[in-house]
């Protein structure tokens, strides 16, 4: 009888909400389909058999936060033939990296009255800062159907499909009015890397920016459109501060933005 | 490894060095001395993530998108213990048929969140397989059935929600935008059908083996006047308790322990309690459905029921209840004129407490004039249950002795996954407790 092996996936987990692992589990009418290509080797929100590695693909989600799993994503890289990073956590340092912002001695001489019994870095960073990642998935949470492609891509050879471009395609190809000309909305749509199908539009409200930085974003541009339909400069750093906040397009305009903050305080602490 | 029996003296430990099928990173450790255990912890080492330290400073209006990424499984539970504690805070009242779609993707919620546990996490438990995978291999109808009743959940959460997992529609006042009414007539169909998957779901898991564990517990959970609690109602407990959601704070506190990164609630004087699908429904049995009351009889139940083995039921009866209530919702929905009460920004302090699918979700937030928060606090129902769980190995450990080593621990794992623990969600709370000490 002929047998062929399945190719095994693992999926781990670090700083994270387990959203995106949750959308593996969340392909309702896929995942025994997708249990039948591959084996589920090591999952550990799944099942609690662990087969041994090594396996062909990793998913790897969340951040690196702690001195503990700093050493964890090399076991994780070595055991791992390829290593891809589902969501904004793994790809940007998800939301815990508003950390990042914070002068760090303060911030936990603030936060910890029992330090001993924590471990926690100062930053919490991309796992490609720490390996070498085979394809970043991105997301806030990632979609399915992305998810779907990029496995089929791994394990069969071919290229993941996840355009590069921003979310404003999508709204055109949906049809959707642009709510920041027609309803002077903010939205940072026209930064935003595509891949949510541009759903906030739809729903009247513009984009935040879970999808994080399309590539060449021109946040300069951006921002300055939303202050002048009345944006103040520190609810330009907010918007810029959320789920991507550590990457670099949107981290480098958010500081820009902060500075001017810093500007106005001073000047009216001179003048008053 | 060869066990000895209970009379053995021998100091004899219980490792679980990752728990798996539970939401986050744990671990277990039982150590028993002569058949007594002398020490017990549910480790956690999820790594802290620092919600309320960065939650300041930013404005009240984002806290709904901000927080429902503590936990994938259930964000919605976080907006709305958020925009409630907000509209708390600025006098709002969302009323009408607004707040009946705030129940209904509630209701999606807790079919979604609560049909992942049954079907993927606990019942393979109880039949004896790693996962719900291979256990489709021997019950492919069963595992699909969880599947397509798990999907419904989700159907309604991305309808009004715009996506399963951190939706995007969920506002202070309301909504950004509302359904329109033959969209949510569209949904009434396959609800009907969850709504017969989630009878069988209820016949089927009343038909698992359960142990005889029986425990005298201090159930905790909301309780409203007419209705089975999701958004409001007062904070009651089975030995009396029954306040307002403001005086949560007065009554309940946490503590740091070396071993966790989540803090340990208790309740003063009390000890430990317990939240969720157990205490909803021993506190509020009367408010389910007739339906599903009727189900729970036919399953076995009694309107009390204190063995944390059969939450499986109990959660299977939820499911049943919040397909009711969906559809019961759909049917009445007329389009609200706007999307979202209109409010004026203003200083104050907002308490509200929801039922998460685990259990009450306490937030309490602080903010200026402009709606900048000054602080937040936030307590999820894991870290409210971790004492208890801890204490229901205490109790099942020396009583299971005799049985072999790997069959002891994996009932010790079951123990901890009766309780559907997140600990994604339970380890964003060192920094109040810091605060406090």
């Amino acid at each position: 009888m002929k047998r062929t092996k399945k190719p095994k996936l693992a999926v781990w987990k670090f700083a994270s909400c387990d959203g995106c692992q949750l959308t593996l589990l969340d392909c309702e009418d896929e995942l025994l389909a997708v249990a039948r290509e591959v084996e589920i080797a090591n999952f550990a929100e799944a099942s609690r058999m662990v087969v041994k590695g090594p396996y062909d693909l990793s998913l790897v989600e969340g951040s690196i936060t702690t001195p503990r799993d700093s050493e964890r994503i090399q076991q994780v890289r070595r055991a791992s033939k390829f290593l891809v990073t589902i969501g904004a956590c793994a790809t940007a340092g998800g939301i815990q990296a508003l950390r990042n912002f914070q002068n760090v001695k303060e911030f936990i001489a603030i936060v910890y009255a029992q330090p001993a019994y924590i471990e926690t870095l100062g930053k919490s960073t991309a796992i490609a800062d720490h390996v070498r990642v085979d394809f970043e998935l991105r997301g806030c949470p990632i979609s399915k159907d992305q998810l779907l492609d990029v496995m089929r891509a791994f394990l069969h050879g071919g290229k993941p499909n996840t355009p590069s471009y921003s979310v404003c395609m999508e709204c055109k190809r949906r049809g959707t009015v642009c709510v920041m000309v027609a309803h002077g909305t903010p939205c940072l749509g026209p930064i935003t890397h595509d891949g949510c199908g541009a759903i906030c539009p739809v729903y009247n409200r513009g984009c935040y920016g879970c999808f994080g930085p399309k590539e060449t974003p021109n946040t300069h541009s951006l921002a300055a459109r939303c202050g002048e339909l009345g944006m103040k400069e520190r609810d330009i750093v907010r918007v810029l501060r959320n789920f991507n906040a550590w990457a670099e397009p949107f981290r480098r305009e958010s500081e820009a933005h902060e500075n001017q903050v810093h500007q106005v305080h001073e000047d009216k602490d001179h003048s008053g | 490894m060869k066990t000895k029996s209970t009379k053995s003296t021998k100091t004899r430990t219980i490792r679980v060095d990752y728990l798996t099928r539970v939401e986050g990173e744990g671990g277990l450790y039982v150590k028993v001395k002569g058949g007594t255990v002398v020490d017990v912890k549910l480790k956690i080492f999820e790594p802290p993530r620092f919600f309320e330290a960065f939650l300041r400073g930013r404005s009240c209006e984002e806290a709904a998108d901000i927080t429902s990424r503590i936990c994938g499984i259930c964000p919605i539970a976080y907006q709305m213990s958020a925009v409630h504690a907000i509209e708390d805070a600025l006098g709002v009242k969302v009323e009408g048929q607004l707040r009946a779609l705030r129940r209904l993707v509630y209701c999606g919620e807790w079919i979604e969140s609560h049909t992942l546990h049954v079907y993927m996490l606990h019942a393979p438990d109880f039949l004896g397989y790693p996962d719900a995978i291979r256990m489709a291999k021997d019950h492919p109808d069963i595992v699909q059935r969880g599947l397509q009743l798990k999907k419904a959940g989700n159907e309604i959460v991305r309808l009004i929600g715009g996506r399963e997992i951190h939706p995007i529609n969920v506002r202070v006042g309301g909504f950004y935008k509302v359904p329109a009414k033959e969209s949510l007539r569209a949904l009434a169909e396959q609800l009907k059908w969850a709504r017969d998957a989630a009878l069988e779901t209820v016949r089927w898991v009343a038909t698992l083996p359960f142990p005889e564990f029986e425990q005298d517990f201090l159930f905790v959970a909301l309780r409203h006047e007419k209705e089975y609690p999701f958004n409001e109602g007062r904070i009651v407990s089975n030995r009396g308790l029954d306040i307002p959601v403001h005086g949560y704070d007065q009554l309940f506190s946490e503590e740091h322990i070396a071993y966790s990164s989540a803090l340990h609630s208790e309740m003063k004087d009390q000890g430990a309690y317990f939240v969720g699908p157990l205490a909803r429904y021993n506190l509020n049995f009367d408010r389910l459905s007739p339906l599903a009351r009727e189900a729970a009889i036919a399953a076995g139940l009694q309107p009390a029921c204190r063995n944390p083995f059969q939450s499986i039921v109990v959660r299977s009866v939820e499911i049943l209840h919040a397909c009711e209530e969906a559809l019961r919702i759909i049917e009445q929905y007329e389009m609200p004129e706007t999307p979202a009460v209109k409010y004026e920004m203003k200083a104050g302090t907002g308490y509200a407490c929801t039922e998460a699918p685990r259990g009450i979700l306490y937030h309490r937030y602080r903010f200026d004039a402009h709606g900048t928060i000054l602080d937040a606090k936030i307590v999820p129902p894991t870290s409210q249950n971790q004492k208890t769980i801890e204490n229901d190995l205490k109790q099942f450990v020396p009583a299971n002795l005799s049985l072999p080593e790997e069959d002891l621990r994996w009932r010790c794992e079951q123990i901890v996954r009766n309780y559907d623990p997140c600990i994604s969600c339970s380890t964003h709370f060192l920094k109040l407790q810091m605060e406090r000490v």
